[in-house]
Order: structure tokens, then sequence, then C-alpha cells
């Protein structure tokens, strides 16, 4: 913020405080006017934030507790739903094993994805706006629907995957449907979008300063020395920050699995995601009551595994000076 | 222990389109201590970067211990280097910034700890060894820097401008140290400074450059007493020396009389022995040099020669205690800062008009004052001669 300034034009009367003459004078000085503008800018922000955002999850967290099927008025079960889904719903527990594997798996390998292609990138090369592009191409596309097809034809029996892989001489098959492969489809699509960290992790090496390693190398660092003992410690606020950024994400991921398995999370159950789980209950058997407890549990465990990151952030980011 | 030899080492940007070293010809002895000093730009760490394997070389060799390095990557050098910015690496404590080097060669940890803790004593650095860099004082920071290329034990210590990010006091501090260092490891290095105070105080010969080339090596006191040319003259020594254009009239029995603008002095039969070529300058211009700690306040002398003495009005006196300085108003042309290689200066500044300045250093006790016109007299013997045209020093070796 700006210190108050003394400019004259500023200074304006509150004008009731004009006509009362025994209140003592109020004016509103240069600071106190420059916040309400700033509120007034925001005003359009907060609506939003209430009406979109914190009403909903009220709202939900008030469901959560009830039967609701949208065409009665919702019902108050207590923890009914809770008990439910925790203690009485095997498929619950497959999509939560389904998601952690999703999770497990993708998180690590979209870092050291990004990580690479970025370090790769950061050599200088001369038409690095041109690759950067490309390599981000797939986040801005990577959750359409448009995408989430192409994809399912490509590993399809009929694929190009399978062309691909004929040219080696294997036999190719369905990778989507077959339950063993399907969730590694989930996770490689994933993966693919591992441009926006990517560009993250370019900007973030940009910013080590060329002496560290110029001093490293003639300490007799070799490249992949230097790689491992300067830029990965100097990039660990990166490092964790992607890594909240990502499991928030793919514990929430939802487009991809409803595609490839044409909503059913099949075969078997093996891409039923946690998001694609919770909108079957809720949207499809209509269960509000259900899905809405499903969202809070969600919710919870994302809050616990971020903090979790966040705990462990003290063993191993580097805070700048 | 190394010795370090470039030959015609060159550094050319942009295609060819800057050359920031042209030519470089040094050879730093085993055990050496030579300062590499010049203005802003000159090409000092370029050539620095190029010896320690940082920066590609356009063309010439280095050689380190009578091995050309070209094509020696930095880790393989077996160098040094101290960077002006320290280039610590902040997420290691200090221990491990020392240590890194050692870790990378595999050392047995009972070693390394060793080394760490001997270096550290030397340097007082031993309560900070768990601190990351971030958490020390600039001078802290400075000794972790030195304390790293230490530890090593490297044939060659490189330093760029180490002390430039401290404050005058600490500087001074950390140039005797530094020496001091040196002087005790007996490691051959190269230190970067445009700083001519560490120039003449801290290295064995002293390598003067200037937009890329190399003007005089030489020991410090040579490098002031002797100046290879007008650069040289007045790069060296505070306030500078002033130059002059001037004229040597036709020998005399005693010598020559130096025609100074308006102003005329006596030059000694002593110097034209000293600097035998002069001879060939009778009824010559040429551009004579006087350093402002050769003059004085003649009210202060009782013997020195007529002959040897100017009158001027004082246009400013600053008193610094120990010493004042005077800016003289003298009628003489100045030749300002020109080198061999610019010779447009000269003409320059013989268009100009005839009004000077000249720059003496008085002792404290002169009571001069600003306004007055003083008698200043010059210590003749001291005098400095350059050829106008090239700039070159008029010596007789
Ligand atoms: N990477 C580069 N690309 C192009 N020109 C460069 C580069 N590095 C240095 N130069 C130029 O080379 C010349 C010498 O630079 P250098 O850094 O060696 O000077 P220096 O003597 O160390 O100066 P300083 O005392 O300011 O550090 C300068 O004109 C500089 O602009
Ligand atoms: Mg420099």
């Amino acid at each position: 913020m700006s210190q108050p300034t003394s400019t004259g034009g500023l200074e304006i009367t509150h004008p009731q405080s004009k006509s009362m003459k025994n209140r003592p004078k109020r004016k509103l000085t240069p600071q106190q006017l420059e916040n309400r503008t700033a509120y007034l800018f925001l005003t359009p922000w907060f609506l939003g934030l209430i009406f979109i955002t914190i009403g909903p999850v009220l709202a939900s967290l008030y469901l959560s507790f009830t039967r609701y099927n949208i065409l009665r008025p919702p019902r108050w079960i207590g923890f009914e739903n809770y008990y439910n889904i925790l203690f009485m719903d095997r498929q619950f527990w497959t999509s939560v094993k389904v998601t952690f594997f999703y999770v497990g798996w993708s998180v690590p390998l979209v870092l050291i994805m990004s990580l690479a292609v970025a370090t790769v990138l950061n050599r200088g090369l001369a038409l690095l706006p041109i690759y950067r592009s490309i390599f981000y191409i797939p986040s801005l596309m990577g959750g359409s629907v448009g995408i989430g097809l192409l994809w399912r034809e490509v590993f399809g029996a009929q694929g190009v995957f399978n062309d691909a892989l004929a040219i080696f001489g294997m036999a190719g098959r369905s990778w989507i449907a077959i339950p063993e492969t399907a969730p590694w489809i989930l996770v490689t699509l994933n993966v693919w979008t591992f441009g926006a960290s990517m560009v993250i992790f370019l900007a973030a090496l940009r910013q080590i300063p060329a002496s560290l390693y110029e001093a490293a190398s003639i300490d007799g660092a070799s490249a992949w020395t230097r790689f491992r003992r300067i830029t990965i410690p100097m990039l660990t606020p990166i490092v964790f920050f992607n890594a909240v950024l990502l499991t928030i994400q793919s514990f929430q991921s939802f487009t991809q699995s409803y595609i490839v398995s044409g909503g059913t999370g099949g075969p078997a159950d093996s891409t039923l995601l946690y998001s694609l789980y919770l909108y079957q209950r809720a949207f499809v058997q209509l269960d509000m009551g259900y899905g809405s407890a499903m969202a809070w549990i969600l919710l919870l465990s994302i809050a616990s595994f971020t903090g979790l990151i966040f705990w462990s952030a003290k063993y191993w980011v580097f805070y700048g000076e | 222990m190394a010795n370090v030899i470039l030959k015609d080492l060159t550094k050319r940007y942009g295609g060819g389109a800057l050359t920031a070293v042209s030519s470089l010809n040094l050879s730093i002895e085993d055990g050496e201590f030579l300062v590499l000093v010049g203005p802003s730009g000159c090409g000092k760490s370029t050539a620095l970067r190029m010896i320690a394997g940082l920066e590609e070389i356009t063309s010439g060799e280095v050689s380190i211990n009578d091995n050309v390095v070209n094509d020696v990557h930095a880790k393989d050098r077996d160098i040094a280097m101290v960077f002006q910015n320290y280039a610590l690496y902040p997420h290691m404590s200090v221990y491990d910034n020392m240590a890194f080097a050692l870790q990378i060669a595999k050392f047995p940890s009972e070693e390394i700890k060793k080394k760490v803790h001997e270096v550290a004593a030397i340097l007082q650095l031993e309560p900070f060894l768990k601190r990351r860099p971030g958490q020390l004082s600039g001078g802290q920071r400075q000794r972790v820097a030195m304390g790293r290329a230490i530890v090593r034990q490297p044939s060659v210590f490189l330093m760029d401008e180490p002390l430039s990010n401290l404050d005058a006091k600490l500087r001074v501090q950390m140039r005797s140290e530094i020496a001091r260092i040196q002087d005790r490891l007996q490691v051959t290095t190269i230190y970067v400074t445009h700083d001519q105070i560490e120039a003449m105080t801290m290295g064995d010969r002293v390598a003067l450059m200037k937009d890329g080339m190399l003007q005089q090596v030489d020991t410090p006191s040579n490098i002031y007493g002797r100046p290879a040319n007008t650069f040289v003259a007045s790069f060296i020594g505070s306030p500078a020396m002033n130059l002059f254009h001037a004229n040597i009239g036709d020998p005399l029995a005693d010598g020559a009389s130096l025609r100074l603008g308006s102003h005329q002095l006596h030059i000694p039969q002593k110097v034209f022995e000293v600097r035998s070529e002069l001879k060939e300058y009778f009824n010559r211009d040429v551009i004579a040099g006087i350093r402002p700690e050769d003059m004085d306040d003649a009210a202060l002398t009782n013997s020195h020669p007529d002959n040897e003495t100017i009158s001027a009005r004082i246009v400013l006196a600053e008193a610094l205690g120990s010493d004042i300085i005077i800016h003289l108003d003298f009628d003489a042309k100045m030749a300002e800062v020109i080198d061999p290689d610019t010779l447009s200066d000269i003409s320059k500044s013989l268009d100009g008009e005839n009004a000077g300045i000249c720059v003496a250093r008085f002792d404290a006790k002169s009571q001069a004052k600003a306004g007055e016109t003083v008698k200043v007299s010059v210590d003749c013997e001291r005098l400095h001669f350059f050829d106008s045209e090239t700039g070159l020093a008029i010596r007789g070796d």
C-alpha cells in the first residue's frame, strides 16, 4: 500500500458531519478513501465468493445430513450418510483405492516429467518460446471433453496406439477395456498435461543465479551433481507449490475418467475416480445428501493431505535466504 | 602450486563486434600474487573467467602449470574462484559451502571435517559453521567465500573484485587479511579489482588493462614511479598525476628548461641521465607529468631552488587533515587521460583553451588559502615525460 499522500484534492469531507454541529468533524484520509475504492472494485468478486462458492458449500454441508432427491424437500437424517459411506459402501472404498492409485502415480510423474522437460528447455534453446507453447497446449486442452474422446480412440482396440505397437510387432488390445491397464490410461492423461507445472518450473529455473552453477563447476561438480545439489534444492519451494496444486487437482479429477469409461467407471470399477462415483450417486441415482456427504469427506481428505505436505515442508523445502 | 601463462588471449563477443580482451600476454609465476586492475569494462572479469574456464576462448592460449587448458573443463582445472557476489550456495550451511568441493572429490568425511575446521579457524568462521549464508553479514559471507576457495588447496586462486561489496572499513581489514593468507599459503593468485589502492597494496605485480589491452605489468612501485604511458600515469595515484603539454628548451649546462604555458621549470641534468631518451626532445613538445605529492608550499621549505618553483593562484583548497589538496589555476594545456591508441584526445585538448587546473598535495602545515597566489615548489627530479604523439613514457632503458 502506498503511504498517505497529501494531495489536497483527495481530502473529502463527509457531507453529514458538516450539518451535525455537535459532532466532531470526520474527514476521510486519502488512505481510507483509497481503501473504500478498493472494496468497491472488489465487490463483484465478493458477491461471487458468497453466492457461488460459500453459499453452495454451506448448503452442501447441510444437505450432507439429509436425505434429498431434489423432487422432495431434504429430510434430516443426522450422520446416516456418513455412516453408510464409510461402513456400508464397498464401491466407495473401491473408488478411494482407484483415486489413491491415480493421485499417487500422477503427482510424482507430473513433477518428474515437468521438471525434466523444463530443465532441457532451460538450456538456452533458440526456439524456447515455441517449445514452451507446444508443451503447454495439452494443459490448456487436457481437461476438455473433446480431448477425452480423442484419447479414448487412441487407446481403443482400433486405436493409433495399437497401430504404433504393431510396427514393433507387439499385439495390441483395447487398453481402456482391461481393468489392469485402464487406470494407467487415466494417469497417462494426467501426466500429459504436465505443461502447467513445467512453465512454473521454467520460470523458477531462470531465477537461479548462473554464478551458483559456475561456482559449483569450479568446485568440481559434474552436470548431474549440479542438478542434484543446486537445482533441486533451489527448486524445492516450486516443487512444493506444484505438488500441492497437483494433489488438489488430481483428487478432484473427473472429466477424463467420465469420458474414457463412458461415465461408468468401468471396466470393473477400475477407473471409478472419487468424483465420478460422487457424480453417479448424486446426479445419476439422485441421492444429493449422499453426494454432499462424499464431497465433504473429499474436502476433508484433500485438506489433510495438503496439510501433510505442508507439515513435511520443513524437512525438505528450502525457503530463500 | 602452478604458474599461469596467457598467450595472445583474446575474447570477442557478438560475432567479433566487441573485443573484450585483446591479445593478452601475461605470465604469472608460481606463488605470485598478480593484481589485474583497470577501469570498468576493460575486460578484467572476462580475462579471469577465461582462465577459470567459465568463458570460451576466442583465440590464444591459457596454460596452467605448463599445460594448455583451453579444452579443459572448469571443474578439472584445479582452480578456486572467489566471486564478486560470493556465489555462496544459499541452501547450504557455511560448513557445507566450504565442504562442497571436498565432498565432490570424495574425501573421507573425517578429513573434510578436519580441513573445514582448520580453515574456519584461520578465518574466524567457527561460530558460524551451522548458519546459512543468508544469516551472515557481508564481511562474514566474504570470508566464507574465501574459505571455500582455501579449503580445496587449489593450485590457483582467482578472485574477481572480492571486496567490492564491503564497506570501506571492512575492505581495508579484508585487504590485509587476504594478502596475509596468500602470503601464508603461497598459492598463485590472480586478483581482479578496479580499486587502485588494492592494486598497489596487495600484489607482487600489477597488470593494468584498458579497453581489453594490457598497458603495463610491473611491481606496484614501478607502476607508480615509472608509468609506461599517460594512461597508467593518470590511473594510478590519487589525486591523479597532472599531465600538461609542455616544451623542452635548448640544452643547458645543468639540464634544460621546461615551458608549461606561461610557467617555467628547470629540468636538472640528473633527469637526462636517468631518462636518456629525453635528449632527443630538446626544442620539442612533450607531455610533462607532475604528481600532486611532488609539489608543496614553497613557504614551508627554505632552500628550494627558485627555478624549480612556480607561482599560481589557488582556486580551491581541500583540507583533509593529514594534508591539503590544492587546485591551482594553471595556464598550460592539459593532456587529459590519453593512451597510445586514441590520439584524438590530444588534438582535442590542443584545440581547447589554455586554462587548466593543476592539483598539488600540500603539507597540512601550509597556511595557503583559496584565492591567494602561492609559490609552489616542484620536485623537478621526479618529473615524468611522455611523447606527445604516442603518449608513451620517455625513458632510457
Ligand atoms: N556476455 C557478454 N556478451 C557481450 N559482451 C560482454 C559480455 N560480457 C562482457 N561483455 C563486454 O565485455 C567488456 C568487458 O567486460 P568485463 O566484464 O570483462 O569488464 P570488467 O573489466 O570486469 O569491468 P567491471 O570492473 O565493471 O567488472 C565490456 O565492454 C562488456 O560490456
Ligand atoms: Mg568485472
